[in-house]
């Protein structure tokens, strides 16, 4: 395991989420989850995380403020999307404001299923995110390598 | 100054974050248990730190990561200082310098939140630096000098005659080690009021420079508690020990405060304790 993974720090955005992602969302940081023991930290500013963990299903006024996130975050950096509505838009996909799901804005990696989604879920999906953010750390590193040659 | 000195001083270079790491890493699974959690992994920091050095590097404006790296610099040769025996004053003036670079590289950008945290950063400077150099000046007054080997091989415990001065050194203590209820610049727990603060906009490398700083800073802090205890080794590090094992509890069990207090506070403790430790030592 490198320290990347050891180390992964997200940041949480409710793109229109009922709130109910969320709270589950902070429920993994209480004691009876405590994701600190991976050494994951909420870290609540882009410029310092590696995981994006977004909920809800965009609607048109935080398609801006979704896409400033992601752009930035540095390489190598993950979106996990928590709950239906992020991977399809849920109940909301036919409201005239919803955009049907964050990949429709940004690149998702992992998507949470559960409405709401359960911590232990969320928890297994960040750990499945892990695993990505790896594999784009080393194609991150042959890039450079690839760069200077 | 001797080469046992010089030695000392180096040394600090590599096992002033070694050090400085574990008792971060021993930091937060305390703090952890505290709260009914597991916790971290005690090497926790040093992942974090190795992490951000293999992050990509985004800056607004590059002079911030110039800023950052003489902070860095200026805090390890703070504490080769201190650890060679050189002078407090020196040492002291250091620190704020490093501290002032810090200040400068968070004014780099125009990030509200970064100017924030840089502003009260400089409260924070404004708040501790008197009890800080009462602290060298109350050495002095015992010791007759300023370098820390005369400190440190002065018969009998300096606590003994300066307790005010103790107390109020680790009352800014809590500052400068960024513990509630003084971590008004940069914390991981102020999102709705701060983002970050200080550190909004340092990312990656720049970031794990401020973070290798940081662990320097804590080794020369508790290094000054430890000075208090000079004569007697195995009391001085039982008094570390204690001291930061206070910290971490204070850190626990109150919230942050705004900085009109803590600005007031820090003096009047400053005031009350240093200013009439000094006044009685002068006195007797």
């Amino acid at each position: 395991m490198s320290c990347l993974q050891k180390s992964p720090w997200i940041i949480h955005y409710d793109a229109s989420s009922c709130n109910g992602c969320d709270i589950e969302v902070l429920a993994c940081l209480t004691p009876l989850y405590d994701i600190e023991r991976f050494g994951i930290i909420n870290t609540g500013n882009p410029k310092h995380a590696d995981i994006f963990v977004i909920t809800g299903g965009v609607n048109e006024q935080n398609k801006v403020v979704v896409k400033n996130i992601y752009d930035q975050m540095p390489e190598p950096k993950v979106v996990v999307a928590v709950g239906i509505c992020a991977a399809s838009g849920g109940v909301f996909r036919e409201c005239y404001n919803i955009s049907g799901g964050v990949n429709t804005v940004i690149p998702v990696d992992v998507y949470v299923p559960g409405c709401a989604a359960r911590p232990e879920s969320i928890i297994d999906g960040i750990v499945t995110a892990l695993s990505i953010l790896e594999e784009k750390r080393i194609a991150m590193k042959k890039r450079q390598i690839g760069a200077v040659q | 100054m001797d080469l046992i000195h010089i030695i000392y001083g180096l040394s600090f270079i590599v096992f002033g974050p070694l050090i400085g790491g574990i008792i971060a890493g021993l930091d937060r699974k305390m703090t952890a248990r505290m709260q009914g959690r597991v916790g971290p992994p005690v090497l926790q920091p040093f992942y974090d730190i190795i992490k951000l050095f293999s992050k990509e590097k985004i800056a607004v404006i590059y002079s911030e990561s110039f800023w950052v790296l003489a902070y860095l610099i200026f805090i390890v040769i703070t504490g080769m200082l201190f650890f060679a025996g050189g002078d407090l004053l020196l040492v002291i003036f250091a620190l704020t310098l490093a501290h002032v670079f810090l200040i400068l590289g968070a004014f780099a950008s125009s990030s509200p939140y970064a100017h924030i945290g840089a502003e009260r950063e400089l409260i924070q400077l404004m708040a501790i630096e008197p009890m800080v150099i009462l602290t060298a000046v109350g050495m002095y007054q015992v010791t007759g000098s300023f370098f820390v080997t005369d400190i440190l091989s002065h018969a009998g415990l300096l606590v003994l005659v300066l307790p005010g001065v103790f107390v109020g050194f680790v009352y800014v203590l809590t500052f400068k080690l960024r513990k509630s209820p003084f971590d008004l610049a940069t914390s991981h727990h102020a999102h709705q009021e701060l983002v970050k603060g200080l550190t909004t906009e340092f990312s990656g490398p720049t970031l794990g420079m401020y973070e290798l700083a940081h662990l320097y800073e804590i080794v020369m802090l508790l290094g000054f508690v430890y000075i208090f205890f000079g004569m007697v080794p195995a009391i001085g590090i039982l008094a570390v020990i204690i001291v930061y094992f206070l910290e971490i509890f204070i850190d626990n069990a109150t919230t942050r405060i705004t900085w009109q207090p803590a600005l007031i506070s820090a003096w009047i403790v400053t005031l009350v304790f240093g200013g009439l430790n000094l006044v009685a030592l002068y006195l007797l």
